[in-house]
Parts: structure tokens; sequence; C-alpha cells
């Protein structure tokens, strides 16, 4: 049973990643993607990391997805001077591509793991709390420093956003609630009696 | 165990509260009205903080289970990131002003940015070295596009955050292989595996998506594309910036790498290193003249000095390490010196670039036209000032590490990069008559230029103890 739910999550996890590349789509590809983040999701629950995989589903699905959707949906691409451009480069990149990967073939025919391999790996799962709990005793103690940097990452991120992209004009007309609240409608307002025939 | 992990990174932990605390300051006050203070409070802290840490570091301290390594290499590089970035923020400072461009951020993402570059050359830890890295990165992407109403700079920005963000994911996938071979992210674990003649393949293809990575950042040849145009849309004080304290950093981190992580297969990797030093210096002397413009020349030049800088490392020697610091401490200091002489290159208030507009400049500037030609002759490697004697140690080193031929390409090179340097001292000197540039520009820069040439100078004597520094620093990181 396990081993039919890898095999189903795996291929579909490829078939996920191949078809967000290959769609003719964007909308699609962000799709497929989707199921590729599902799909690895899924795997994590059968290596009994349920903890990163309701992560994955919450804010990759949920959050960042969806955020990307409405971005493509937004962005107007023109696909023919993209096609253009592809075929020029196309053999070139496809002779780098074949290369690099013909050194993988023999990078990972040759795998072989270092012995110390093992003994080095951080002990990450202790087996008296369940992952949440392992997670966050890893995070805030062992990889405290790097907790806090990502937090200065964010923050630059941050202000650059504001930065690069606030404006602060003048001459706007802004709610000023407390005038708003002392006008009475002896100063909001002017009677005139317009005569017959004459206009203002 | 907290507490003295506290006590080891306290300089960056004070610099990044600093930068915090200011930004709130600044926030809830009086914004913009405030950047000048920022700026040159800013400057202050580090270079208070690069004197404290010049004399208080002592041996080598490991914290947070060896992911931040403070060790004299680690010292001597923030000692000269700090300085660099202190002078720069110092310098910019008037010219932004004048133009409107002093935002009250800008000094702080410096700040913020330094705190990554610190963070890099005392990385212990893949992760470590990754998040110091874009810490660094990514402020340097915000202010290059600073000045967001330039189709140049936001040019520059988006050009460098892209083509940045495609290096970090080599640098990435070089992390994630060489973890799945070696097991462990941690430089201590990672040199167990990977000694010499035992390297496995895997490791080695990681190395070398990781030096890829890593050579982005120091813009050496071939993958240099980004540097002239991002020198050259960004505003001039930021400019000045990359051409300094960045570099010193992704030198640093660069060194910590092959040596923390992979110094006993130095076999495996000073080829690589060899081949980007070879081609940085030729593509560095050779394009940089047909440049007319300033900024862009600068930029080929800064990629020259790497192709030179990475000599010194590919030697693989403790000697070849001792070099490049000194290489990094020289550059940085002619750099400041040069673009202070090129902030101040402007005609009826506006910033002019062009390598032409210098004609006859000794005549209106006697002064400025001798320092500039002083930081140029320095920076072509001609003989009585301190560039040569650079050159000259990491020409030795690549000798010494059995790698002659660098050295000769190294000499040919330099003389072919020469020319475009004693270019504009003949235009200076004996170019055309012509609308020459107006003889404006602050003290501030004024100074920095003048002190800065005579460093090159009086530097010949005893380099200022620099020379020790830099060997002690070598030999704390080649052990």
């Amino acid at each position: 049973m396990t081993v039919f739910a890898f095999y189903l999550f795996a291929i579909s996890a490829i078939t996920g990643g191949l078809f967000t590349v290959l769609s003719r789509q964007p909308v699609h590809s962000v799709l497929w993607l989707i199921l590729a983040f599902l799909s690895s999701a899924g795997l994590f629950i059968l290596l009994g990391a349920e903890f990163i995989a309701m992560l994955l589903v919450i804010v990759y699905v949920g959050a960042v997805m969806v955020l990307f959707l409405f971005v493509v949906m937004m962005l107007d691409v023109d696909f023919a001077a993209m096609k253009a451009d592809m075929a020029r480069y196309m053999p070139l990149g496809l002779l780098f591509g074949l290369i690099i990967l013909m050194q993988f073939v023999m990078a990972f025919g040759a795998w072989d793991a270092n012995a110390a391999a093992e003994g080095l790996r951080a002990q990450v799962t202790p087996t008296d709390m369940h992952n949440t709990q392992a997670l966050g005793m890893i995070l805030y103690d062992e990889y405290w420093l790097l907790f806090q940097l990502s937090g200065l990452i964010l923050l630059v991120a941050m202000i650059g956003a504001i930065v690069l992209t606030m404006r602060h004009r003048t001459g706007i007309k802004r709610q000023d609630a407390i005038t708003q609240m002392m006008r009475d409608p002896a100063k909001a307002m002017e009677l005139k009696d317009v005569k017959p025939g004459q206009g203002l | 165990m907290i507490q003295s992990d506290l006590s080891i990174i306290l300089p960056e932990i004070i610099l990044a509260v600093y930068a915090m605390a200011a930004l709130m300051a600044a926030v809830y006050t009086s914004k913009d009205a405030m950047a000048p203070l920022l700026t040159w409070v800013t400057g202050g802290l580090m270079v208070a903080l690069a004197g404290w840490i010049a004399t208080n570091g002592e041996g080598t301290n490991i914290a947070f289970n060896g992911m931040f390594i403070d060790d004299g290499f680690a010292r001597f590089a923030k000692v000269a990131i700090l300085l660099a970035a202190a002078s720069v923020l110092v310098m910019s400072q008037d010219y932004m002003t004048r133009r409107g461009m002093l935002a009250f951020e800008f000094p702080l993402l410096v700040a913020l940015s330094v705190v990554g570059m610190m963070m890099m050359v005392s990385a212990g830890d893949l992760m470590s070295l990754y998040m110091g890295l874009e810490l660094q990165s990514l402020a340097l992407y915000v202010i290059a596009a600073m000045r967001r109403d330039s189709v140049k700079s936001t040019e520059a920005g988006l050009k460098y955050f892209v083509l940045g963000a495609l290096s970090s994911g080599l640098l990435l996938y070089g992390a994630s292989l060489v973890y799945g071979y070696s097991g462990t992210t941690l430089f201590s674990g990672i040199i167990l595996t990977a000694q010499h003649g035992e390297v496995s393949l895997g490791l080695l293809f990681g190395l070398v998506f990781l030096i890829s990575g890593m050579a982005f950042k120091v813009s050496a040849v071939p993958f240099h594309m980004w540097t002239p145009d991002v020198y050259e849309g960004a505003p001039t004080p930021v400019t000045a910036f990359f051409a300094t304290a960045p570099k010193v950093a992704a030198m640093g981190l660069f060194a910590r790498v092959l040596y923390d992580a992979f110094g006993l297969a130095v076999a495996d990797w000073s080829q690589v290193i060899a081949l980007l030093s070879v081609a940085s210096m030729f593509l560095g002397a050779v394009a940089a003249i047909g440049q007319r413009d300033i900024k862009r020349m600068m930029a080929y030049s800064s990629i020259a000095h790497m192709g030179f800088a990475l000599m010194g490392l590919a030697a693989g020697t403790v000697f070849g390490v001792q070099a490049m610091l000194i290489y990094m401490a020289i550059y940085v200091t002619m750099n400041v010196g040069a673009f202070a002489f090129i902030l101040m290159m402007e005609k009826d208030g506006v910033p002019v670039t062009d390598i032409r507009s210098l004609n006859q400049y000794a005549k209106r500037a006697p002064g400025r036209a001798l320092a500039m030609l002083i930081l140029l002759f320095s920076l072509a490697g001609v003989p009585p000032m301190l560039g040569f004697f650079g050159k000259f140690y990491v020409l030795r080193a690549a000798y010494e590490g059995g790698l002659a031929w660098l050295a000769v390409a190294g000499v040919i090179a330099s003389v072919i990069g020469a020319f475009y340097y004693l270019r504009i001292v003949y235009y200076m000197y004996f170019g055309d008559e012509g609308e020459g540039l107006d003889k404006s520009g602050s003290p501030v820069l004024w100074g920095f230029l003048m002190a800065s040439a005579a460093v090159m100078l009086l530097g010949i004597i005893n380099m200022f103890g620099v020379e020790g520094a830099a060997a002690a620093a070598a030999a704390a990181l080649v052990n």
C-alpha cells in the first residue's frame, strides 16, 4: 500500500513538474505546479513529516500559488516574441543541456556517499516527541542564528518594497475625520433663493 | 552556551539592532530630513566597530555549533568591509543630498548588507553562508534601483536581481549536492569527507556549482555580464559601494569555502580558480579599452582586479591567501579614492561620466589631477605605487604555488590594462582644449581622494602593518 502510494505521488509530482515547463498557457503551468506541490506533500506524509506536508499545502498551495495565479492572469505575455527568441537560442541551449546532463549521469553513476556521512547527519527526529515539536526544538535552538538571519532578510525585503514603490504624493485629498465631525449644516450648506427665469 | 555564542557575534548584533532602531526612529520622526545625520552616524558606528574588532579579537572562536567562525581571517575581512562601507557612506552623503536622492533607508540598507557581509566571511556552514549572502545581495539589489525615476537605475536593479537570483540558484544547487554527498552542511564536517584524492565526483560537482555562484558575486569571467550595466546604471555612490565592500566579502567567502570546507583537496579546485583568474584578467583588460564611460571602465577594471585577487587563491598556499588579502586591502583603498574623484566630476551641478570631459583637467585642478594620476598609476600597477606591490604579491604567490604560466599571463594582462588607466592621465594632462568640468566637490570627497593617494605613496614604506595582519589572517584560515 505504501509502495503504491509512493509511486502514485512520485509519478504525479514528476508529471506536474514536466507540464509546468511544457504547457503553453501560463495559468495551466501554475495549476500543474500546484499538483506537483500536492504530490510532494503526499511524499512528505509518507516520510512521516506531516508538519512539513501541511506547510506545503497551506503556505505554498494556499498562499504562494494563489498569488502566482493572480499575477500570471494579470500579466500580458507576448508568446510569439518569446517563441522567436526561443528558436534562436534553442540549439545552443540544447547543446549545453545535453553536456550537463551527461556530466550528471556520470556524477550520479559514481554515487558514493561517504562512510562518515551517516554519523555527521544532525539528529532531527527524536523518537519521544512528534515532529512539529522536534522542528521547533531544532529551529529555535540549534538554528537560532539562521532563524534570526532569515528574519533580517525578510526585513530587508520589506524595506526594499517600500523604498522602491511608495511615493509620497503631495496635494492629494485625504479623509480627515475630525474636520468631518466638526462640520454642521450652517457651515456646509448655503441656501439661495433662486428667482424664476434668472438662474444663479 | 547561548551567552558565549552571543558575545562572539556581538559586533553583528550591534549593527543589526542599530539598523532596526534607527529605522524606527526615522520612520516615526522626521523621515528623510534625518538621512544625512543617519549616514554619518552609521559611518561612525562602522568605524567604531572596525576599531573594536581590530583591537579586541583574539584566537579562533566558534559559535552556534560551528555555524559562525570568528578567527583572524574573518576579523581582517570585517575590518576592511566596515572601513570601506563607512568611507563610501560618508562620501555619498553630500552627493546624494544635493540631488535629492538620499532617503533615510539608504544608510540602513547599507548597514544591513554589511551585517550580511560580516556573516559571509564568518560562515562556518553552507546555510549560514547562504543566509549571509542573501542578506547582503537583497540590500544591494534595492540600493542599485534606488533612483527609481531613472530608467537606467531601475534596469540596473532589475538586471542585478534576476541574474543574482540565478546565481543564488546555482549556489544552492551546489550546496545541496555537497550536502548530499557529505551528509552535513558544516564546513568542519565537509572537510572530513573531502580529503585529497578521495573527493567523490558528486562532491566535485557540488563544488563547481558553489564556485560558479560565488564567482558571480565577485564578478569573475564568465559570470561578469551584469557588472558593466549595473555599475553604469546605479547611482555613482552605490557603484562606489559595489566596487569596494561586497568584493572583499565575496572574496572572503570564496577563501572561506575553499579552505575551510575543501582545504584538503587544493588540487581539485586550484585549476578552476586559475581559469577564472586568467579569463577575468584578460577580459577586464581588453574590454575596458573601448569604454568611454568612466563607471563602465571602473567595472571592467574591477573585473580585472578580481582576476588578480583570484590568482592568490589559485596558488593554494598560506602565502597565496595572504597575497589575496593584501591585494584586496589595496584594491579597496584605491577604489575609494578613485570613486571620490568620480563623485567630484560634474559640470553645472550635473554629474558627468564621459572620460573625454577630463581634457586639460590638470590645468584647472592640478592637485586633484595629481592625486588621480597617482591612483591611476597604482591601479595600473606602475612600480613606485602601492598597487604594484599588490600585484607583485599575487604574482609571487602564483609562481611559488607552481602556477608560473598564470603569473606570466598576469603580467601580460596588467600591461594591456595599463593602457586605459594611462589614457585618462593623457586626457588630464595633454588632452585637447574644450569645455571642462567644474572645480567643485565637497571637502569630504577631496579629503578621501588625497588620503587615498597619500596611502598609495606612503604605504610602500611598511604598508601600515597590513602585511603582518594579512599574514596572521591567512595563517588562521589555512591550517
